[in-house]
């Protein structure tokens, strides 16, 4: 999966931009950065420095106006829309803030949700599910629905969900954003054991400089450029 | 791959009140539409039921119903003398020479004066059509100003009752029987003999339609060769006498289909905004969750198709509500003016499967008409945009 040197996230020359009527807002500016595998990065900065913007590349859920998003050896800003959903749904775990888990599905439902865009057998999902909800210590609340659940059990669901596809790479966008100091540890912790423990290449946005010392590597954003 | 059902179903139950407000809209219109199929249906059901397969009805050409009909005396006996004509043990040919007039009697239930068939018949008709039994009373004596009332004339018209009397051209005549049909159309008739009523009338040796039985019903085309080829009989034609009351009930069932569909089409309009303004909620609410889904990478027909399949479930749901409503209507019966005969005519709603199937593709084609635009706009949710909608 990795690309040469073990760089399995290459972003080369990025430009983006917003518009907001006819005025182009300059988001990203000529950005380069290289992530190698097993990396556990973080990314800061004030808001609309373009960190999230960033993430959003890197995961493919956005697009470049320029430069080229290479991730695993795929440059993904070439895929068309159908081939990108693809890709994310086989490369590509998400951690959002407010944890986005779907409310009407149980723990268990929201985490298999990834698999169903899997060939796997009904069997092996049904492994994969436990092996997640275990792994992030929720093995007991699985048919709770996100309601019944505290925000960093949410979260954790969220991370369960991340991985359970065992993707390339996880996106976190201000995974302790909405959390209280203890659940945010927490889950910093669980994101440090999936970087340690399973090799899990881990870009975080984040504010919290507390989340950022987790990570290997913490890189600044300032108006659209790397400092 | 899809997006599993559960999170479709799941939505429609967490949102109780505005899917049911949604469904409601949808019954409504389907409960009139299906009504108003199942009432066209019932006119026609109760007048193919009037007429017999095996029996030929022989009425003018120009008319369009027997009213209208006119038929002599003379080619009465032309007709009665041909081959095919079955003939009773006694020799005689088996058939009724009926005439049927139309008269104005005042109603039980308003103020209001309708009109009823008023039928004479010859001593054979009972026999040519079974169904007609007495259930109150005797039947009426050949040559005497006697008549029988149907059953739903006993119930819809004043002081029609075994004893009482009604006038008819000019005379009194005795009710001396009341009679069942079975629901077909001669329930809503007064029958007495037809020497008499042609008489009362002033119209002797002129009735209105023959009816008559062949030998073998396959010999109608037969019959009809030979009536065809008749100099004498061109102004006539054969049909049975099912097809005969069949057409009868065709303007009427047409009107009713035409005017009811129209109307309900408009009332879908309705509903359609309203499973539209439904969905568009459901996706503004679920903005999201649906950039969530696409993240995760459930694909833009997925994401489609779910809102679909939603918007066709609450539809759907509807439109079984609005069946199941509209079928209890079959234990009711109205009625009205036929606009072929002139005369009012009962019928019950009548449910068939077509009406069924009709029904829910229409509530199908609601649900479609409300749901896409709202599901396509949720498929064509840009990912970010939506991710930050929280």
């Amino acid at each position: 999966m990795a690309g040469t040197n073990g760089t399995i996230i290459s972003v080369n020359k990025v430009r983006k931009s917003y518009y907001r009527d006819t005025i182009e807002i300059p988001v990203l500016n000529n950005i380069s950065i290289n992530v190698p595998e097993g990396e556990f990065l973080a990314l800061m900065g004030p808001s609309g420095s373009g960190k999230t913007t960033l993430l959003n590349l890197i995961a493919g859920i956005d697009r470049p106006d320029e430069g080229e998003v290479v991730v695993g050896g795929v440059n993904i800003a070439a895929l068309s829309e159908s081939e990108l959903s693809k890709w994310r749904a086989r490369h590509v775990g998400f951690v959002f803030q407010f944890y986005n888990l779907l409310p009407v599905l149980t723990a268990y439902e929201n985490v298999e949700l990834p698999l169903l865009l899997t060939n796997l057998s009904k069997k092996e999902k049904h492994e994969h599910v436990e092996f997640a909800l275990k792994l992030v210590g929720l093995s007991d609340r699985m048919y709770n629905k996100p309601g019944q659940l505290s925000g960093g059990q949410e979260q954790r669901v969220a991370i369960a969900r991340a991985v359970v596809t065992d993707p390339t790479i996880l996106v976190a966008d201000e995974p302790t954003g909405d959390l209280d100091k203890v659940s945010a540890a927490e889950i910093m912790e669980l994101l440090d054991r999936l970087n340690k423990e399973y090799k899990k290449t881990i870009v975080m946005v984040t504010h919290d400089p507390r989340a950022a010392e987790k990570a290997h590597t913490v890189r600044h954003l300032e108006k659209g450029e790397l400092t | 791959m899809k997006i599993p059902l559960k999170y479709t179903f799941r939505n429609l139950q967490s949102r109780r009140l505005t899917t049911a407000l949604t469904i409601l809209g949808i019954t409504l219109v389907v409960f009139v539409f299906a009504a108003v199929l199942m009432m066209a249906h019932g006119v026609e059901k109760t007048l193919v039921a009037t007429g017999s397969e095996e029996n030929i009805l022989i009425s003018r050409k120009a008319s369009n119903g027997e009213i209208s009909s006119i038929i002599d005396g003379e080619t009465v006996n032309i007709i009665l003398a041909m081959n095919q004509v079955a003939r009773t043990p006694a020799g005689a040919p088996f058939a009724t020479k009926d005439v049927a007039t139309v008269i104005n009697l005042p109603k039980t239930d308003y103020v209001g004066i309708t009109n009823v068939t008023v039928r004479g018949v010859s001593p054979d008709a009972f026999a040519l059509r079974p169904m007609v039994k007495i259930v109150e009373g005797r039947a009426f004596q050949w040559g005497a100003r006697e008549i029988i009332i149907g059953n739903s004339i006993a119930r819809r018209i004043l002081n029609a009752r075994v004893g009482g009397t009604i006038k008819i051209g000019g005379d009194q005549w005795t009710i001396v029987g009341r009679f069942d049909a079975e629901g077909c159309g001669f329930d809503s008739e007064i029958w007495g003999d037809v020497l008499q009523l042609t008489d009362a009338l002033g119209r002797s040796n002129a009735f209105s339609t023959l009816t008559l039985k062949l030998r073998s019903p396959q010999e109608f085309d037969s019959f009809k060769e030979a009536f065809e080829s008749d100099a004498r009989l061109q102004q006539f034609v054969p049909k049975t006498e099912r097809q005969f009351f069949e057409e009868q009930s065709e303007t009427m069932a047409l009107f009713i289909r035409v005017l009811g569909i129209f109307i309900t089409v408009i009332f879908s309009a309705g509903a359609v905004i309203g499973a539209m303004i439904t969905m568009y909620g459901a996706v503004a609410n679920r903005t999201v969750e649906i950039g969530t889904l696409r993240a995760l990478g459930f694909r833009r027909r997925s994401v489609l198709s779910a809102y679909l399949i939603e918007s066709l479930m609450i539809a759907l749901i509807g439109g079984i509500v609005g069946v199941v409503l509209a079928s209890f209507l079959q234990f009711f019966s109205i009625s009205t003016i036929n606009f072929d005969s002139f005369a009012e005519i009962e019928f019950s709603f009548a449910l068939s499967t077509g009406i069924i199937i009709s029904s829910l593709m229409f509530a199908v084609v609601m649900g479609f008409v409300g749901g896409f635009l709202p599901a396509f706009r949720a498929a064509r949710l840009n990912i970010v945009s939506a991710l930050r909608a929280s």
